[in-house]
């Protein structure tokens, strides 16, 4: 009857990209086509089978947030309570990473569209998170999703802050590296509000001065609401019991726990050893299975229990994340298992890992990517006439 | 009361981007003030395919009048379809809808409804309705079009001694046939009622001749009437009063109704206008959605299909609750086969299809 397309003409229909991607090399087209049939296959699998428990499964998970939610911010309101100060903010973070994780994420991308509940969709989800979730989902979506892992295009790739790929150039400034990643990571929240605004894409001229200033209104709006929260409205109430100052610690430490968090986990999906980054080059002329081999190769697991792809809101299954990013989020552990069957088959390499194993490899690439490459120096002597 | 809005408001402080609402449907779906929904509170089955249920709607509910339609929201597989029911109860009382198995919604509601199930709602809504002033009334109904009729028979009757009720219905027998029982015995008990009960499997179809009315209602021409069924039914009554009396009008002013004059009830409409088409890309730009279409799929089915949230109401095209501005491109109404377009021009999405590519602002 109907078909839908994420991006109709954005993708070849046969053929090659001018250069393919290293890690793919050994492959035909023929491969390559092939391999985007069999996951093609798989999604349509998956939405065959999506259906009530699907749903029972997402209002499941709202309402285990909600009830966390509610008794977190409650119990801190008697923060003077050293039992209660404890329980109100280990409650507090784990919802707001559940909030943010595996329902704001995942609802934004619009992988619960399909029930048709305006409660949780895409259009009209807003989440406990500094930045609109509109904005977020324009940098998200649009561009991240759509130029995974492209230097030049994907801005994610190190979040115009950290360098993130050799094939960023060194600057003077990237010593910081270690010292901007660590200092980002307790308010990784106001990290992305601000680069959701995009401002070197403004100073670059590629966004518009109406744009910028309606970006900013609506994230002044979003911040204000979100600080009085947490460090006005919950304090002054917690006044009444006298745990003004402790349910403000309450929230600050519950918002670290989860900045710091979704920053480990976020950083483990596209960073770690074994996730490939490309050139515009290898885009130009993509297919749809070159475009899944890119997602595939330019992305990383993080293996573990099922509280661990909870609380990661299914990002540990990033692959497959990014090879279907609207398939509902409980569906991916099973998809998994066939997608990493498909890259052993066709030889591409399958990134993934424990959460330590993983983080510590990011961080080793933001020291190591701190300092020039070899062979800087000696480059820009050979350079210089 | 008044204080409610500001203590809710100084609630949300705590816990935007939620609502309180959010925290009190966690207890009774019903507080969702976002989303009209409904308790069940009781289901009766009437004939074999068929029952009444009768809810609770939350607040943003309104009191339906005799011969209304609400739509009706059930998850069926987790995903949300929204239908439109005549509401069978009479006006003042609680409202209930009366059901016949006829489809993948209506199974689910006739079948698997138990009270304490939640129904999403949409207000009444409808022009099919009682007049303003006493007249006497035909009623000609066929199947589940008795449904509406059944709710003005119970407003009317038993609290009006100077109504004047004349329904004929028309039914394949009497096990199917809804209500028989009850207007039986409103009919015995009020004199302000006749009923007559046509079953086609015993007497042949319900032909539409002024000696047959003549035969089961002698002053049928005197008589406002009503007629609510299947298509066909309609489409021969509409002939049949075009042609014996005044223009048939299907959207009276309610109380205008002339000597003699006809007002409908549509219960589904031919959507043949499209067969045989091509469609094209459709583009739902503030959705950024693109899906290709073929030209006999409703765009609203298309958009829904897509997962995105369109709006929607009797999927006729009757209540324009599914206009949607057109951008760009070309619509094929699916009834008269149509080709339209003006780019700003509100397209009723349920009963037009792409003809080549189509921009909405949705």
């Amino acid at each position: 009857m109907t078909t839908t397309l994420t991006r109709p003409g954005a993708l070849a229909a046969s053929g090659h990209p001018l250069v393919r991607p290293p890690a793919a090399r050994h492959l035909t087209d023929e491969q390559i086509a092939e391999l985007g049939v069999e996951l093609d296959a798989i999604r349509d699998d998956i939405l065959a089978k999506r259906g009530a428990t699907d749903a029972a499964y997402i209002r499941r998970v709202i309402k285990v947030q909600r009830g966390l939610e509610f008794a977190g911010r409650g119990a801190l309101l008697f923060g003077r309570n050293r039992a209660a100060w404890i329980a109100g903010t280990t409650m507090l973070s784990f919802a707001k990473i559940l909030e943010n994780m595996e329902i704001g994420h995942n609802v934004l991308h619009g992988q619960w569209d399909w029930m048709r509940d305006p409660d949780i969709h895409s259009t009209t989800w807003e989440w406990d998170f500094v930045t609109p979730a509109r904005s977020w989902q324009h940098t998200h979506n649009d561009l991240h999703h759509r130029w995974t892992n492209v230097v030049g295009k994907d801005r994610d790739v190190g979040y115009n802050l950290l360098r993130m790929d050799a094939d960023q150039p060194w600057t003077p400034f990237n010593l910081g590296n270690p010292l901007y990643n660590a200092m980002l990571a307790p308010v990784f929240e106001w990290g992305i509000a601000l680069y959701d605004l995009e401002l070197p894409e403004y100073n670059e001229g590629l966004k518009s001065k109406a744009d910028l200033k309606r970006d900013l209104k609506a994230m002044g709006i979003k911040a204000v609401k979100q600080f009085t929260k947490d460090y006005a409205a919950t304090p002054a109430v917690a006044m009444l019991t006298g745990s003004g100052k402790q349910a403000l610690y309450g929230t600050l430490v519950a918002n670290a726990v989860r900045n710091v968090w979704a920053h480990a986990v976020i950083f483990c999906g596209h960073f770690p050893d074994g996730t490939d980054t490309f050139t515009e080059e290898m885009v130009e002329g993509e297919t749809r299975g070159d475009w899944y081999v890119r997602q595939m190769i330019g992305s990383a697991n993080i293996s573990g229990s099922k509280l661990m792809h909870l609380m990661t809101g299914n990002l540990s299954h990033q692959v497959e994340h990014h090879c279907f990013p609207d398939l509902p989020s409980n569906r991916y552990a099973e998809v998994a298992v066939r997608v990493r069957e498909i890259c052993n088959r066709y030889g591409l390499p399958y990134t993934t890992g424990p959460l330590p194993k993983q983080v510590a490899s990011t961080w080793a690439k933001v020291f190591k990517l701190a300092l020039p490459d070899k062979g800087f120096f000696k480059k820009k002597k050979t350079t210089t006439p | 009361m008044i204080r409610l809005p500001r203590l809710a408001r100084a609630a949300s402080a705590l816990i935007t981007p939620l609502t309180p609402e959010d925290f009190l449907a966690l207890f009774n779906p019903v507080f969702s003030a976002r989303q009209l929904r409904g308790v069940v509170t009781r289901v009766e089955r009437e004939t074999e395919n068929s029952a009444t249920i009768y809810f609770r709607p939350g607040s943003g509910w309104h009191a339906h009048r005799a011969g209304q339609w609400a739509r009706i929201g059930v998850e069926l597989d987790g995903v949300r379809h929204w239908r439109s029911y005549s509401l069978s109860a009479a006006a003042g009382q609680d409202p209930a809808i009366t059901v016949t198995d006829a489809g993948a919604v209506s199974n689910v509601l006739v079948r698997n409804t138990r009270p304490g199930d939640v129904l999403f709602l949409a207000p009444p809504q409808g022009d099919f309705v009682l007049p303003e002033h006493p007249r006497a009334l035909l009623m000609l109904t066929a199947g589940s079009g008795i449904t509406p009729v059944m709710s003005m028979i119970r407003t009317l009757v038993p609290r009006r001694p100077d109504a004047d009720v004349v329904l004929v219905h028309s039914d394949r027998t009497p096990e199917v046939s809804l209500f028989r029982e009850e207007l039986n015995e409103l009919a015995d008990q009020f004199p302000n009622l006749r009923v007559t009960h046509w079953f086609t499997e015993e007497r042949g179809r319900l032909e539409f001749t002024a000696a047959g009315l003549d035969g089961l209602c002698p002053d049928w021409r005197s008589r406002a009437a009503y007629a609510c069924g299947p298509e066909g039914f309609l489409d021969d009554a509409e002939v049949f009063w075009a042609a014996e009396s005044a223009l048939p009008r299907t959207d009276p002013e309610p109380g205008a109704a002339d000597p003699g004059s006809l007002t409908i009830e549509r219960f589904s409409t031919s959507l043949a206008g499209g067969a045989g088409h091509d469609g094209g890309l459709v583009t739902f730009e503030a959705s950024d959605r693109e899906v290709e279409a073929d030209g006999e799929t409703p765009l609203l089915d298309v958009g829904e299909d897509a997962g995105i949230l369109m709006p929607s109401g009797c999927r006729m095209g009757i209540c324009h609750s599914c206009l949607l501005p057109l951008r760009a491109g070309q619509v094929r109404d699916l009834r008269t086969g149509e080709v339209h377009g003006d780019p700003g021009q509100l397209i009723q999405t349920c009963v037009s299809a792409a003809a080549g590519p189509v921009n909405l602002d949705h």
